[in-house]
């Protein structure tokens, strides 16, 4: 910023003496907190003026909205061009009742969506596995093959939406199947437009539904990136993920840091692959969380923006500009919603999606209010979407880019958090890279450590849940409506999965699991072409994960406590 | 005499991969002074039933988030009676709806702990509960 030395001299004598006034007033009346601190940790002054940012160089720290360094936002004119997608995560029993409640949201006004599939499908189970049992259609949609697909997106025409797949271990076999159900649709593969999640580093770290170890898992993705590149070139190959991250603990710094660490490893690994970073690049994509520390949330999106870009160029000397930048989804905090007075929740998404909004999010789901008892019901899912369209036509602030920029407090916390995320980054860098951290389980530990202090935090009162520790009421919840998932679900999927399997060409599906087999013993071979015939013949997914685990075998969890 | 440590398992069963919840509280009861199994993700009820016979454990605390509570509930009771081991206290918590919580109950287990639960709520009623259980021990 360019401030003249003299007058910034008079602004630093004019902030000591405040803070020496300060000091006095609060020995008379202390103040709420001996220590104000952001959500994560970082201390907060009284009041932030000029000195605090005179370093900042408006060119190089931030430039022109859709500018290296893309600070201020990846396009020229965000939400005046476009508002970000309104993308609900949605998916429950069987596809039957998932593609009502897509239509439902579609006819609602959301933008585009996003598919959320049962635990038994996002590990590579089909429906009637031991593994499955009392699983099936519970947290999302079961798909065990392309059959289920068609059910689920019936009515919904592929090449006039984007689905974003909520899927990693497996993704090879999802999108295959998109991509085949599309060629039924008569949608052909380069006019696709989507996400596959396929970000199996933040599976190992925070969320639990890997299946393979690393090195055959790492080799699947940049298979995908490969892959699309040449035949799906509207699709976002990976949504390389701290939302998770930062909901099993960590901080906003960590959840920068080990999201960027985790590109920095799909990166590395493509480009080993003989993969051109200024092709692939483009096609990268991330998902953030939306906390409840309001500011906090906003420098971080804007820090993540600025290493990403500085990672591209400097670190592994990109020329493409739109592979540089870091376009995201967000979704809202799960984890700061409360099972106590549910209504709370729906001013906690408010205030969370506005942060991701001032953020620059490309795409945004927005929680429903009752996120810590079931699955939304459709009112409540209502309440959750319509949350955006308040902040998109109501509000304002999609009527300028990046508002914020140039406050005092948000360009300061905005370098706080990037110097903090650049020292993780180096620590991980010192070890090995993420793939040796996680084997280590730095990464692990660090989150656990920022959870555990959290609990503590809130137990001790320090940390003030509304309506949890302090300002309790006596609930009767009994009588809420809330979503159930009926029992009979699971033989339902199974007596449809077998009607597939006796009316489908056997023969045709044995041959191209071989193929399948035969490929994965075979690093330099592709296999998205293979998956993608063995779905075309309706091989389940349970099938073909059955020989990939065979052929690669199965992680087996670090156990970091 | 020096009371005999809470031995607790805590369990991850079926294909849930939320463990954040679960390390905060075998955390927490570990610091309470209890000696603590975590069992990591993706046990089957087998897995865990063994684990804690072999672990002469106390309690079981099944973490489970994903909707699945009744089925693994109801397994791994079945299987503790199975295996006459059903002195093992069995507790839980994660995203169970209050209004299910008692046909859990039912089934035999002793407490289930939803979301916003403070960790010393359940160490409080883990030590009740263990101390119930050695009493009646000892008079048998």
């Amino acid at each position: 910023m360019v401030f003249k030395e003299e007058k910034l001299e008079r602004i630093e004598k004019e902030k000591q003496a405040f803070e020496a006034r300060m000091e006095k007033s609060r020995q008379k009346r202390p103040e709420q907190r001996e220590l104000f601190t952001t959500g994560s940790g970082i201390p907060v002054k009284t009041v932030y003026a000029p000195d605090d940012i005179k370093d900042l160089e408006y060119l190089d720290d931030l430039g022109m909205p859709g500018s290296f360094p893309f600070t201020r936002g990846v396009q020229p004119n965000m939400y005046r061009g476009r508002f970000w997608t309104m993308r609900q995560y949605a998916g429950f029993s069987t596809a039957e009742d998932s593609n009502a409640r897509y239509r439902y949201l579609l006819s609602q006004g959301s933008t585009g969506l996003s598919v959320a599939f049962d635990l038994p499908t996002q590990i590579g189970y089909d429906s009637d596995h031991s593994m499955a049992q009392g699983e099936v259609g519970k947290v999302g949609v079961p798909v065990d093959t392309l059959a289920d697909m068609e059910i689920l997106f019936d009515q919904i025409p592929l090449d006039q939406v984007t689905t974003s797949m909520t899927i990693n271990a497996p993704a090879s076999v999802l999108l295959a199947m998109y991509i085949a159900l599309g060629e039924k649709q008569g949608v052909s593969a380069d006019k696709l437009g989507g996400t596959i999640q396929n970000d199996i580093l933040k599976e190992y770290i925070a969320r639990g539904t890997y299946i393979f170890p690393p090195k055959p898992s790492m080799r699947l993705i940049t298979d995908i990136f490969d892959f699309c590149s040449n035949h799906v070139p509207k699709w976002n190959t990976i949504s390389i993920s701290g939302y998770h991250i930062r909901e099993a603990g960590s901080t906003a710094a960590q959840e920068i840091a080990f999201t960027l660490a985790d590109g920095i490893a799909y990166v590395d690994a493509a480009i080993k692959k003989g993969q051109d970073p200024n092709v692939f690049g483009e096609r990268l994509s991330f998902f953030f969380n939306a906390h409840n520390d309001f500011l906090e949330e906003v420098a971080k999106f804007r820090a993540a923006r600025r290493i990403w870009a500085k990672i591209m160029k400097e670190r592994f000397g990109l020329t493409n500009d739109k592979a540089m930048m870091l376009r995201f989804h967000t979704q809202t905090g799960g984890s700061t919603l409360t099972a106590q007075q549910p209504e709370n929740n729906i001013i906690r998404v408010a205030f969370q999606a506005l942060a991701a909004v001032l953020g620059g999010t490309q795409s945004l789901h927005t929680n429903s209010m009752d996120e810590a008892l079931a699955l939304p019901t459709e009112k409540s899912v209502g309440i959750a979407l319509k949350t955006q369209q308040i902040i998109a036509y109501e509000s304002g602030v999609c009527s300028t880019v990046d508002p914020l920029a140039g406050s005092y407090y948000i360009e300061a916390l905005t370098k706080a958090l990037e110097t903090q995320a650049l020292e993780y980054i180096e620590k991980i860098d010192e070890m090995g890279g993420m793939l040796v951290a996680i084997e280590k389980g730095y990464v692990q530990q660090q989150i656990q450590d920022a959870a555990y202090a959290y609990q503590r935090a809130v137990e001790s009162g320090d940390a003030v849940v509304v309506g949890v520790n302090k300002f309790q009421i006596k609930e009767d919840n009994s009588g809420r409506e809330l979503l159930r998932v009926d029992p009979s679900v699971g033989v339902r999927q199974v007596t449809k999965l077998n009607a597939v399997k006796a009316g489908r060409d056997n023969l045709k599906v044995k041959a191209t699991l071989e193929d399948i087999r035969k490929a994965a013993r075979d690093e330099g071979t592709n296999l998205m072409p293979l998956i993608l015939e063995a779905v075309r013949c309706y091989a389940s997914e349970g099938e073909i994960c059955g020989v990939l685990r065979e052929e690669f075998g199965e992680y087996r969890e670090n156990i970091v406590l | 005499m020096s009371e005999r440590k809470i031995r607790v398992v805590v369990a991850k069963p079926g294909l849930d991969g939320h463990d954040r919840g679960a390390k905060v509280i075998a955390r927490a009861f570990r610091d309470a002074g209890m000696e603590v199994i975590y069992t990591g993700l993706r046990q089957t009820p087998e897995q865990i039933v063994e684990t804690a016979i072999q672990e002469d454990a106390d309690a079981i605390g099944i973490s489970i988030l994903s909707g699945a509570h009744e089925h693994y509930f109801r397994t791994i009771i079945d299987m503790l009676k199975e295996r006459s081991a059903e002195d093992i206290i069995v507790f839980g918590g994660g995203v169970i709806p209050e209004n299910e919580v008692p046909s859990l109950l039912e089934m035999g287990a002793g407490a289930v702990f939803g979301p916003g639960t403070p960790t010393t709520e359940s160490i409080e009623w883990l030590r009740k509960a263990v101390e119930a259980k050695r009493a009646k021990e000892v008079q048998s």
